[in-house]
């Protein structure tokens, strides 16, 4: 339960940020509430250095902190066990430095996502992030949140491309990891910790990527088949082949429906005949030239014809701008799939899960069987790598859904263990979290992850509470 | 050595596993750099059963111990720095699992790099990180330093290619971080791990992704008169968005020094050359090799070779990898360094090494991982020779201070070990050391595990450095 700090204490951090950096409005704080809890103070620094002064502060006062940049994925997490200070990066929003020679990208952590995009379009290259929220996340948020998107399956995730970070740790004092260069192995790699810590050790400050060309051409397929054990079976197909997929995504049939009403992507319409409202989808792209594409596509299809798929279809793949805006729309959904599916109903819960990519089909299959028990609609998009999103759509926000929701989530969770993968719940009813395993069962590490937390942050005033164990 | 302490370690592990005789001990004062530093005692532990036991002994008789895994490393990682108890790896060596179908391998520690891509390349998988001397290193060893090698331009290094490990922790407890299926959740300790140099815990197991083997590499050789146009060549396949699986550059010095050794068909009269290799689907790699032997031919080269079949390829890159080796045999010693720059730096900063090479009286080689801009300065130098290894080191530190002002980096994938702490502080305040050196704390609190690595001594210890060794071994390098 948050611990109102004494008021005095938190009006004094106006006299250390810079001038409008700091607000006590109830109304502005309300914006910032996480889990509910609304802090006392919001303070935007625009400066590394002030940061620090804020960190100072907060610490010999004992105030917590909880960072954030663009707030689309605050609610991850467990609740925090108090908050008087939001941490509001985003006035941390300059590119520091982009080199496209040497691919290389320094930026703050307050960069909103499509901006770099855009930026990055300029010069031919991309960050392959491909995260959700894309519309208004920021760079910071993304990382810190430990979100992954469709292209991890060509690219890894932000701990293969994160070349180094600076943080403020708990006691105020700047840090750093890592450096610019796309080779370093100078020091700990700390900044690989704070990927996903959700600001439980420390403030980022700065991030540096390394860049990528983007694709000359892509090309996506979709094919349907009538079981998830099929398509699992084409995965295994794909993986032994020659073939490198750029993105490799299987969908449940619930996510035709899904996707088509999304109304945040209207003015992307999706082509019909993708998704199937009966069977299960197989999304996958590949990117190269003509040549490479035309034998892609070839290999594919005898791979899909032998796995059982139907429906064989190629998006795009010509120059023509509809074509083109068709790999988006349906790539973009892909994307956005978590966002999608939170605007379906009003009590979505989403389990994010992973195992090894053998285990998909039973992963998937558990998942289907824990939903339907209890009656409840679900929608799931597997990737190829071994990474599930479930997520249960309930009509109602009520305390039968959530006793539905928790017996199906925990049900999931023994059977992810089981298949000795993971299960944790990024994204449910604020009112619900107490009753689910947010973060799944203990894990032995947990001891070493607790250290690693006293060592950054040793006073315990970042997002208290938040981590898994409850760190 | 404490008798008592030898008595238990040869009652644990049988006298045979426990080497302490002086003239037993002269091979494990070396590794691959030109570090000396002699152990007290060296053990070789069958599982990770006796290497908790170890620990815990270590532990009782507050005595230092150090992993080691074949001891091909080149900043003294795997020396004995303060003495002590050296634990090498040689007898966990078994490949205990492949998972074909997940593209997973858990491995002991004491496994060959090379061994565990022969072992499943029957299954068209192989484990990428290749350092060049991936034919005598160990995957712990790998996993210690986050080892590079030339292909990791493309598949990425060690790092990229752990998903979990079982660890004995200095404090003696097992544990295991990480998991087989991706994103574990908590923290990214196998991240932290994996290149933490030896320092944070002893690996006894590894989980690690193996990668699919390309179906066609195309190799290349562009011959070029001009260094400068070599590293232009360089720069400008990175702008064009072309990513070659690897991409080394080698001077004309160090041509000469391996076509003398190797007879890899080096032309001996060029400046330099670059030994690219293109991979991917069949179409992908010709299209390729098109575009880089298109840019190659477009900075003059003057030659651009296709190995025509494997057995000409392997000979390209049996040179490339025993570079280290046969410039040992031109020189009674040398002495390597590690720095990485920004790509676009390349010509400036080889300019900048010809200088520094004048300036210090050495015709320094160079044999760059060119595509990641990592660096390999060899400066050759006589050992015997005090004087000589002095301005050797201080040419070798300039070249290293450049870099940084660069943007860059001091160790690329070496390591910082015994040989680079004292440079630490061009990279890192004091203020961040000394957040690394609390995250070493944390895991290693009597500081027994592998000390004095990393971090330079504190202040006014003034700058003792050991002395150079003998003779160089031949050890392949990264």
């Amino acid at each position: 339960m948050s611990t109102p700090a004494a008021p005095g204490a938190v009006s004094r951090l106006e006299g250390i940020v810079s001038v409008g950096a700091f607000s006590a409005e109830p109304a502005k704080l309300a914006a910032y509430a996480v889990d509910g809890i609304a802090p006392s103070a919001a303070v935007r620094p625009g400066s590394p250095e002030e940061i620090c002064e804020v960190v100072k502060f907060a610490a010999a006062e004992n105030l917590a902190i909880i960072p954030c940049g663009a707030r689309t994925k605050i609610g991850i997490g467990l609740a925090p066990r108090r908050y008087d200070i939001a941490l509001d990066l985003t006035r941390l929003n300059q590119v520091v430095a982009y080199d496209p020679g040497d691919l290389t990208l320094s930026v703050e952590p307050g960069v909103l996502l499509h901006n770099l995009d855009r930026e990055l379009g300029k010069h031919g290259q991309m960050l392959p992030l491909g995260a959700p929220f894309l519309a208004s996340a920021t760079v910071g948020g993304t990382i810190v949140s430990g979100v992954d998107g469709p292209l991890r399956q060509f690219y890894g995730t932000a701990r293969d491309f994160v070349l180094g970070m600076e943080f403020v740790n708990g006691e105020g004092v700047a840090g750093k990891s890592g450096g610019r260069v796309v080779k370093n192995v100078t020091g700990y790699d700390l900044h690989k910790l704070m990927i996903g810590s959700l600001g439980t050790l420390g403030i980022v400050t700065r991030i540096n990527f390394r860049t990528f060309p983007a694709p000359q051409e892509v090309r996506a397929f979709a094919v349907h088949f009538a079981s998830a054990q099929d398509a699992a079976e084409c995965r295994d197909a794909v993986a032994a082949s020659a073939l490198r997929p750029l993105t490799f995504e299987i969908a449940s049939p619930a996510i035709a429906n899904l996707f088509t009403r999304a109304a945040a992507f209207q003015a992307e319409p999706l082509p019909s005949g993708i998704f199937s409202p009966r069977e299960w989808t197989l999304i996958t792209s590949f990117a190269g030239t003509g040549a490479v594409l035309d034998r892609c596509e070839s290999d594919l299809r005898k791979i899909v014809e032998a796995a059982g798929g139907s429906h064989f279809v190629r998006i795009g793949g010509g120059a023509a701008e509809k074509e083109l805006s068709h790999v988006s729309a349906v790539i973009t959904r892909l994307r956005e799939f978590a966002p999608i599916a939170l605007a379906a109903s009003p009590a979505c819960t989403i389990a994010k899960i992973s195992v090894l990519p053998e285990h998909l089909e039973h992963a998937l299959a558990a998942a289907k069987h824990a939903a339907e028990d209890h009656s409840l609609p679900w929608a799931a998009m597997a990737r190829g790598l071994g990474v599930i999103y479930v997520a249960l759509l309930p009509e109602e926000r009520s305390e039968k859904a959530m006793n539905c929701v928790v017996a199906s989530m925990n049900r999931i969770q023994e059977d992810c263990t089981r298949l000795e993968g993971h299960c944790t719940i990024p994204w449910c009813p604020l009112e619900w979290k107490s009753a689910l395993k947010i973060w799944g069962p203990d894990r032995d590490d947990l001891p070493l992850m607790q250290k690693v937390k006293t060592v950054f942050d040793p006073r315990g005033i970042f997002a208290p509470g938040r981590f898994m164990g409850g760190i | 050595m404490d008798a008592q302490l030898l008595t238990e370690l040869e009652k644990l592990l049988g006298a045979e596993n426990v080497l302490y005789k002086a003239e037993d001990l002269l091979l494990y004062e070396y590794d691959g750099s030109v570090e000396v530093a002699r152990p007290n005692c060296v053990v070789f532990p069958k599982d990770a059963g006796e290497v908790t036991a170890l620990v815990a002994l270590a532990n009782r008789f507050q005595t230092p111990i150090v992993g080691r895994g074949a001891g091909t490393g080149l900043s003294g990682g795997a020396l004995a720095r303060t003495g002590g108890m050296l634990i090498v790896f040689s007898r966990m060596n078994r490949i205990l699992h492949v998972d074909a179908e997940n593209q997973r391998a858990v491995v002991q520690p004491g496994v060959v790099n090379a061994d565990l891509s022969a072992a499943v390349v029957h299954l068209g998988l192989h484990f990428a990180p290749d350092p060049s001397s991936q034919k005598a290193c160990t995957i712990g060893g790998n996993v210690s330093e986050n080892s590079g090698g030339p292909h990791t331009l493309a598949y990425g290094v060690t790092t990229n290619h752990v998903v979990a490990m079982q660890i004995v922790l200095p404090t003696g407890e097992l544990v295991r971080i990480g998991s087989s299926a991706v994103d574990a959740p908590g923290y990214d300790l196998t991240g932290l791990f994996v290149g933490s140099e030896g320092t944070l815990g002893l690996v006894t197991e590894v989980t690690v992704k193996l990668t699919r083997l390309p179906e066609e590499t195309k190799t290349l050789l562009a011959i070029f008169d001009r260094v400068e146009d070599c590293t232009e060549t360089v720069a400008d396949i990175t702008a064009r968005g072309i990513t070659p699986a690897a991409c080394e550059m080698l001077d004309g010095w160090s041509l000469r020094a391996i076509e003398a050794y190797i007879h890899a068909g080096y032309p001996v009269d060029s400046a330099a050359v670059l030994l690219i290799d293109v991979d991917g689907l069949r179409e992908a790699a010709a299209v390729q090799s098109e575009q880089v032997a298109d840019v190659c031919r477009a900075h003059h080269a003057r030659e651009v070779r296709l190995a025509k079949d494997t057995r000409e390829r392997d000979l390209l890159w049996k040179g490339r990898k025993n570079a280290f080796a046969a410039v040992g045999r031109l020189s009674p010693s040398y002495y390597v360094q590690d720095g990485v720059i920004p790509r676009t730096k390349l010509p400036e900063t080889l300019r900048r090494i010809e200088e520094i090479g004048k300036k210090y009286g050495f015709e320094i080689g160079n044999i760059f991982h060119a595509g990641d801009g990592n660096l390999h300065p060899i400066v050759p130098f006589d050992a015997r020779d005090a004087e000589q290894f002095r301005r050797a080191v201080a040419a070798s530190d300039e070249i290293i201070e450049f870099c940084v002002a660069a943007g860059g980096t001091i160790t690329g994938e070496h390591g910082v070990g015994m040989e680079k702490d004292r440079l630490m502080p061009l990279m890192f305040s004091e203020a961040e050391l000394e957040l690394m050196k609390r995250i070493r704390n944390a895991f290693n609190p009597a500081g027994l595990l592998n000390p004095e690595k990393i971090f330079p001594a504190s202040k006014g210890c003034g700058e003792i450095r050991s002395r150079p060794k003998r003779a160089v071994q031949e050890v392949g390098v990264a």
